[in-house]
Formats: C-alpha cells, structure tokens, sequence
C-alpha cells in the first residue's frame, strides 16, 4: 500500500539517488539539472505555504524569488568589482560568502512579503491574486528601468559564490548543499504546520468566521504566512542566481510566478511534498519535451490543463488517492 | 514643458486610457457576470491583431482587417468558452488561474508556431495617417486620435448595450443573482457564451487598433492584461464604469509620469540621475496609484462592498 508518507520518503530518495548516479556516471549536466529541480521545489514549498495551507493564491511570488536573486547578484557584482555598495552613513561592501548572502536575501524578500502582504491582505480573493501580481510585476519594470545592476541586461556573477568547507563549483557539492536546505525548509515547514499558528491558519483557511470567533484574528495569521513564504522563496532565489550565476529581470516575470504554482498544482495542492514532485516533473518534462518540439509550452500547456479539470489531487492525488480539500 | 506637448501627453494618455478600457471592460463584465478570472484575455488581444495583420497583408484594407480582429478574437473566444471556461465556473479561483495560464502558453505557442517569432506590421491607412491640428496650435497623429474617438463610442454603445437591451438586463440580472435568472427561463450557458464572446471581442479590437502603433508579436496581450488588472482594481471589480475611470487614470498617471517626472527631479537633481530616477518611480507610478486607491478603498472606486 503506498502512503504519502512513503510516497515522500521514495521522491526524496529518488531526488537523491539521480545526481549521485550522475556523479558515478560522470554526467554533470544531469546534477545541475536535479539542482534546478530541488531549488525550484523550495521556491514551490515557500509558496505552498502561503498558498496550500493558507488559501492564499499569491501571483506575485515571483518578487521575491526576483529580490532573492538580486540579492546575490548586487553583493557578488561588488565584491568582484572591489566597489562599496554605499559609502554613507556606514561603510558596506559586497560579499562572496553563501551565508551572508542568503541572510540578505531572506531578510530583503521577508521585508518586500510584509510590505506587500500588508497591503494586499486588505483584499480577499480574485483582488488578491490581480493586486499579487501588479505588484511582482512593478518589481519587474523597477528592474528593467533601473540602470545601476544591469537593467534589462541583468548581472553575471564570473564565479559562483562560496560556502566555508565547500568546492561550490563541484556540481555535486553545489547539489548537496541546496539538497539540505530543502530537507531544512521542509522541515521547518513541517513544524509550521503542526504548530499551533500552522493549525489556526488551516482553520482560517477553511473557514475564517469561525476564526474570527474563536477570537483569533486571521489577518496578522495570514501576514505572517505570507512573509515567511516569501522569506522561503526569496532564499530559493538566491540559490538559483547561484546556479546559473546570473540574474535578470526574467526572474520578477510574472511567468515566474505562474511556474511556482504550477510545481504545486503538479504535484498536489497542500500537501507537504507536492512542490518537490511537481518541481522535478516540471524540469522532467521541461528537459523532455524541450528535445522533442522548440513549441514544447504546447503540450505542457495541454498537460496543465488536463490535470487542472480532470486530476485535481496532481500526481500525489493520482498515486496516493485521496484529494485534499483546498479553496 | 511648454503647454503644447503637455496637451499632446494628456492626448496620449486618454488614447492609451481608452485602450486599456476595451481590456478592462471585457474582463469586468466576465468577472461580474460568471465570477471567472480569465488571464488568457491577453491571449485574445494578441488573436485580433494577429488575424488583423493577416487579413491587412493579404487584402490591403484596414476596414476588412478591424472586421477579422473582431470576428476572429470573439471565434477564438466562444471556442475556449465552450472548450475549457464552461468546466471552471464552479471551481476555485487557483484552478481559474491556473487553467487559464495553461490556454496562455497554448496560445503563445501556438502563435508562435503559424507565425513565428518575427514581429509583424500593420500599416495605419492613409485617410488616418499624418497629424492633425487642433485648436491652440496642438499638433497629434491623426489615428491616434481616431483611436480615442472609436474607444469612447465604443464605450457609449457599450453603456447603451447594457442599460437598454434586453441582453444588458440579463447581464445585469445575471451580475446579482446567477441562480435567479436561470430560474426565470434565461438560457444561461448561451448568456455566459455570448457575454465571454462579447469580452473577447473588445479585447480583439484593440489588440488591432494597438497593433497599428506598435508590433504585432506574440506575448504583446501580457504587458496589457496586467494593466487592466490594475484597472479593475482600481475601478472596482464587476463595475464597467470603474473600468472607464480606471483605464482613464491609470493611462494618464502613466504617460504623464513617463513625461513629466525626469523633468520634476531635474529642478533639484543632476540631470542624468534625475533621468534615471524618474524613469524609474514612472515605472511604478500605476502601481503606487494601486496601493493609495487599496489603502482608502479596499474594494475599488466603484466596487460594491
């Protein structure tokens, strides 16, 4: 009998066992490619948060996977060019150091999720979801109008920023890195989950004026669900500046957005490891279907479909049965 | 900034106010009757400019290339009504989304794949072209202002269609209570068709209209959409005359801020930061606007509470 439980531990040995395989093999673009496959499942879990146990269908979180990677790429394009980032009131520099820089970039994109929760909680619904996304894309023409890191260009990092002990460089080890963060974020969201704001937000989620009775408001719930999703993707962002070792304004595109939630309809909406599976399907099939037609968004747009009106669970659904409720 | 080109940017952004009317209009009325959030009403835009451009190119008139913007883009939009939209309206809004960026990437695509990836050109006719002057010494392109002209009646017939029709009763009767008018013997399913056909159709429209001022290339309905989502915002959702003040304001803050706000940093900024920090606060002027009209109206200027 396949639980969702061993569901979960099978996708993750999986997830494990492809790029060692590959390391074997000697086959690297294998490893960067189940890089991608885990990076984006962080993003996907940040927004799973937020989105599967919250209810909130944000389409705008494409800003702070964007502040994320712009996190990385202004203090790295310092730290190699040998300028300051400002001289005034305090003397900062640009770093090169992992650490330090996902600290920026969480703290960046939690800050720009309170700014922008804030405002858009005032709202519910398909307010919600327009507001999320004129707002990630205000991000997106800030970027392309301001000149100072690279504007439509974007920024190229010469060499991938390093972690005290590691050769980030090695595939393996830059795989086995973001590999622990994602079991780290799942973790962290597992306890979210089973905590008591975890269980009041489910509740919110489910039905808010009986929240609202209990005398528990929904609103700050729903904030910092927000900024701690966006906290979540704003580090996925970093890393995947990291992996390509470049970042532009493509990734504050609203299609960003719309690939985030993708992952967790593909894999099933509120379940914990939905993203991860349907991250790895999505960069399964994007590799995939990729060889087969250049118009390969076709098909992927036919499958989408196919499993919004007919599969509503995703793959999770599909193998352990079982739909879980969302709205 | 000499009053003449003031005026010619207060022109520019009524024309691009009344552009983003016909989006918004489209996507209000469907919102407002069916409760259905359709990001593929971009997708319709680019449809109308594409047959638009085809037909130009193939019979060399502008009239008969309006006609298969609008033909083609409500087709395109009874098609994926009938096909995919008629199985969302009871869903959640995340399947909305989600199914209708799927027909997003299906259309693109598909675009892409008869047209390709080269940008095509629609040529304004001649009776349009050339500037016209207008009183006070006020020089502007003819079609641009034909554009504002067609944009408002368009508008009117609109208000007329709703206020005075027995079609606009039923939208009307549908907006309030879906189950009721269903009861009363209305064919809902073809009210819904029509009402989606009737959206996509505008939307088509300008996407023609546009196409002969910009390029017609794929992905052109995405930047739009998106500024009609402000515009309903802003307007309030379901209210078709929120989506005319909206599209009005959200057009001029636009165009005048891109104008006028590197030339108000320059009184007390270096020239070349100026430019760039006013290029840049421009970007965002629409979205800032958003967030004002969020914070002292959550539900929009026009939105029911």
């Amino acid at each position: 009998m396949l639980t969702e439980r061993r569901l979960n531990i099978l996708v993750l040995a999986l997830l494990l066992a492809v790029p060692l395989w590959a390391w074997i093999a000697n086959e690297p673009f294998t490893i960067t490619l189940a890089t991608r496959a885990v990076i984006f499942a962080i993003a996907g879990v940040g927004l799973n948060l937020a989105l599967g146990t919250g209810g909130l269908v944000s389409l705008g979180h494409a800003a702070f996977f964007g502040i994320g990677g712009y996190a990385m790429g202004i203090l790295a394009s310092h730290a190699q060019a040998y300028t300051a980032i400002f001289e005034w009131p305090v003397m900062l520099e640009g770093t090169k150091s992992m650490p330090i820089i996902w600290l920026v970039a969480i703290l960046a994109s939690a800050l720009a999720a309170l700014a922008i929760g804030a405002l858009s909680l005032r709202t519910s619904g398909v307010y919600f979801i327009m507001i999320t996304l004129a707002f990630g894309q205000m991000f997106y023409y800030f970027m392309i109008s301001w000149p100072a890191y690279g504007g439509e260009d974007g920024l190229s990092i010469y060499v991938r920023n390093g972690f005290p002990g590691l050769n980030t460089l090695d595939p393996i080890q830059f795989f086995g890195l973001t590999f622990v963060i994602l079991l780290l974020v799942l973790g962290l969201v597992t306890r979210l989950r089973a905590s008591a704001f975890g269980l009041a937000l489910g509740a919110a989620r489910q039905n808010e004026a009986r929240l609202r009775a209990v005398g528990i408001d929904p609103y700050r719930l729903y904030l910092l669900a927000f900024t701690l999703s966006g906290a979540i993707t704003g580090l996925s962002g970093a890393l995947f500046a990291d992996l390509n070792r470049f970042v532009s304004p493509t990734m504050f595109s609203w299609h960003t957005s719309g690939e985030i939630i993708v992952f967790i309809i593909l894999g099933g909406v509120g379940r914990l490891m939905g993203p991860v599976i349907g991250a790895a399907l999505y960069v399964m099939l994007e590799h995939l279907l990729g060889g087969v037609s250049d118009y390969w968004q076709i098909y992927f747009g036919a499958i989408l479909l196919a499993v919004v009106l007919f599969a509503r669970g995703g793959l999770i659904g599909l193998l352990v049965g079982r739909e879980v409720a969302h709205d | 900034m000499t009053f003449v080109l003031l005026a010619e940017q207060v022109l520019n952004g009524l024309q691009f106010g009344v552009m983003l009317f016909l989006m918004a209009a489209g996507l209000t009325l469907i919102f407002g009757v069916m409760g259905l959030i359709n990001l593929a009403h971009g997708s319709l835009y680019m449809v109308g400019a594409f047959a638009a451009a085809a037909t130009a190119a193939a019979t060399g008139s502008f009239l008969l290339a309006l006609a298969a913007s609008l033909v083609a883009a409500a087709a395109a939009g009874a098609l994926m009504e009938l096909v995919v939209i008629r199985r969302l309206y009871g869903r959640d809004h995340l399947d909305q989304v989600l199914a209708t960026f799927a027909l997003i990437l299906i259309f693109s695509e598909g675009t892409r794949w008869l047209f390709g990836s080269f940008p095509l050109y629609l040529d304004i006719p001649d009776a349009l072209s050339g500037p016209v002057t207008l009183p006070f010494g006020i020089e502007y392109p003819r079609y641009r202002l034909a554009i504002i002209g067609i944009g408002l009646a368009v508008a009117t017939a609109l208000y007329l269609l709703i206020t005075r029709t027995r079609i606009g009763i039923q939208i009307r009767a549908g907006e309030e209570d879906r189950e009721m008018i269903a009861a009363l013997g209305v064919d809902i399913s073809r009210l819904y068709t029509l009402v989606f056909a009737l959206g996509a159709a505008l939307a088509g429209f300008a996407g023609a209209l546009i196409g002969a001022i910009q390029s017609v290339q794929v992905g052109m309905g995405e930047p739009v959409l998106i500024l009609a989502f402000v515009v309903i915002v802003i307007g309030g959702i379901g209210s078709v005359k929120g989506a005319l003040v909206g599209s009005v304001l959200v057009g001029l803050t636009d165009t005048l801020g891109r104008a006028l706000l590197p030339a108000v940093f320059g009184l007390f900024m270096e020239p070349s930061a100026a430019t760039t920090v006013g290029a840049s606060l421009a970007s965002m002027a629409i979205y800032l606007l958003m967030a004002a009209v969020l914070i002292l109206r959550p539900r929009g200027l026009y939105g029911s509470a």
